[in-house]
């Protein structure tokens, strides 16, 4: 099974070609916003963070701006700084550059005199990288190149009963075609982690699950916060999810039933194709944006009650299986699995109807997040501000 | 009719798919039927047995939490009635 993408020098395709445009810390979202609203084919993210951060929360927002920038979706970056920020613009463009080959420049605004100043330069760098892009032309990939991110949010109980489950079948089905997919939110395994570490490839990677979800807990209660009273969220509850346990047995089955080969760290990069596992938190946009640092292609997302979320680089599939909330929120929603609970489309159907879904969007089906432009970003955290 | 979604078969409890009223049978897709003892939201559980407290409550084949008081059979079990028990994470590893 083959797709039309863009190849990278890297070895790995993008199934989008995008100029991004990459602001080095909070400071430089906004100017980064308007350059990439100059410049057709290129998109922007805004970033919280960057400065006065300890060196850990550092390591997290370098991991994922890096992450970004190497994404197989991004043609070429060009990078807003500011000056004084804890990882300045060129600093950050050499580290990009060593790890991958894609055209990247950068621009510092207290060293080019203010914003409009920094504008026009990095307008003109983005309208040259985006002229050097819309020349490259599609190649069919093979479907092993396909890195599939696998999220669930505002999840309720047709998440676990329904559309978990078709987007399992999703993943088996891509698996044994030679593709990958990523499972994060390893808070939504506790209570189902003994399940998800059966399907370990080795007994190695069954203790790291476990162990994950033991630190997890362990993290949440040096701050003072038991995880069992912010998981599930109001919205879960009211949606027929009563406890910790009863979602994550629900959010696992998204992730299918194939061999798990590897366990990442949050941002990381996966070694081995197969079906990988992350450690995030379960804050879906979070979650995401550290699938799309390690270099997932596309997102698909599993919703109860419905969400509008999208991301800048990578499309993002939205599928539900609740009725009500795919003709109320059908703006929002890609793909109406609610079938499955009425009992017109089995999950072996679904995942291949998700199959079809996915090879569209593989081969430029704009998902309804992308075509509104959507590009929420939320890099996890360890520590206060300084 | 109501109806609710029975997903193993050691289950304790079925998911409705549509909205509940007390006095309603509930058709158990997976098996039987059950009246329904009080009024239960869309997606929500019904008991299929009576609960007492402390006893386990099971979901796709596992256990979901614990009876923080007794429930009757045809009842509502939500996060008001049953809660998380902690994991033994040290015993779960190989």
């Amino acid at each position: 099974m083959n797709f039309w993408g863009y190849k990278r020098a890297d070895g790995r395709a993008g199934i989008r070609n995008h100029v991004l445009i990459l602001p080095t810390c909070a400071c430089g979202s906004e100017t980064a916003r308007i350059v990439a609203s100059q410049i057709r084919g290129a998109v922007n993210i805004i970033f919280n963070t960057g400065c006065s951060d300890v060196a850990a929360n550092t390591a997290m927002s370098q991991k994922i701006l890096t992450g970004f920038a190497c994404n197989p979706n991004v043609f070429g970056v060009v990078i807003i700084g500011l000056g004084c920020e804890t990882v300045p613009h060129a600093k950050l463009r050499e580290k990009i550059k060593s790890m991958t080959n894609k055209p990247v420049v950068s621009f510092g605004i207290q060293e080019e005199g203010g914003t409009l100043k920094t504008i026009e330069k990095a307008v003109r760098a983005a309208r040259n990288l985006a002229a050097s892009a819309s020349l490259q032309q599609k190649e069919l990939c093979d479907i092993s190149e396909l890195l599939l991110g696998i999220e669930c949010g505002g999840s309720d109980a047709t998440s676990g009963i329904a559309s978990n489950p078709a987007v399992g079948e999703l993943s088996d089905k891509l698996i044994d075609l030679g593709a990958s997919t990523l499972m994060s939110e390893s808070i939504e395994w506790i209570g189902g982690e003994h399940v998800l570490a059966k399907r370990a490839a080795t007994p190695e990677i069954h203790n790291q699950i476990i162990k994950i979800c033991a630190d997890y807990e362990k993290h949440l209660l040096a701050a003072g916060q038991d995880c069992r009273a912010g998981q599930p969220t109001p919205g879960n509850k009211f949606g027929g999810l009563s406890t910790i346990d009863e979602k994550s047995l629900g959010c696992i089955r998204k992730g299918g039933t194939r061999p798990i080969v590897e366990v990442l760290k949050q941002a990381e990069r996966p070694t081995k194709r197969g079906a990988i596992v992350m450690d995030t938190a379960g804050y879906d946009i979070s979650s995401v944006t550290s699938m799309v640092a390690a270099g997932c292609n596309a997102i698909i997302f599993t919703t109860g009650r419905g969400t509008p979320t999208g991301n800048a680089i990578v499309p993002v599939l939205k599928v539900t299986a609740n009725a009500q909330t795919f003709s109320w929120l059908e703006d929002n929603i890609d793909v109406d699995l609610s079938g499955i609970i009425e009992g017109t489309l089995t999950i072996t159907e679904s995942g291949d109807l998700l199959l079809k879904e996915i090879y569209d969007v593989c081969n430029g089906k704009l998902t309804k997040a992308e075509a509104y432009g959507f590009s929420d970003i939320a890099v996890d955290h360890v520590c206060r501000f300084v | 009719m109501t109806k609710a979604i029975l997903l193993d078969e050691k289950d304790n409890v079925a998911t409705c798919t549509s909205a509940a009223k007390k006095g309603d049978t509930i058709k158990i897709l997976g098996g039987g039927e059950i009246s329904c003892v009080e009024d239960i939201p869309i997606w929500h559980k019904v008991a299929l047995c009576p609960i007492v407290k402390g006893e386990k409550i099971f979901k796709y084949g596992e256990i979901i939490g614990e009876a923080s008081v007794d429930i009757a059979k045809g009842g509502w079990v939500s996060h008001e009635n049953i809660f998380s028990v902690p994991r033994d994470y040290d015993n779960e590893l190989i």
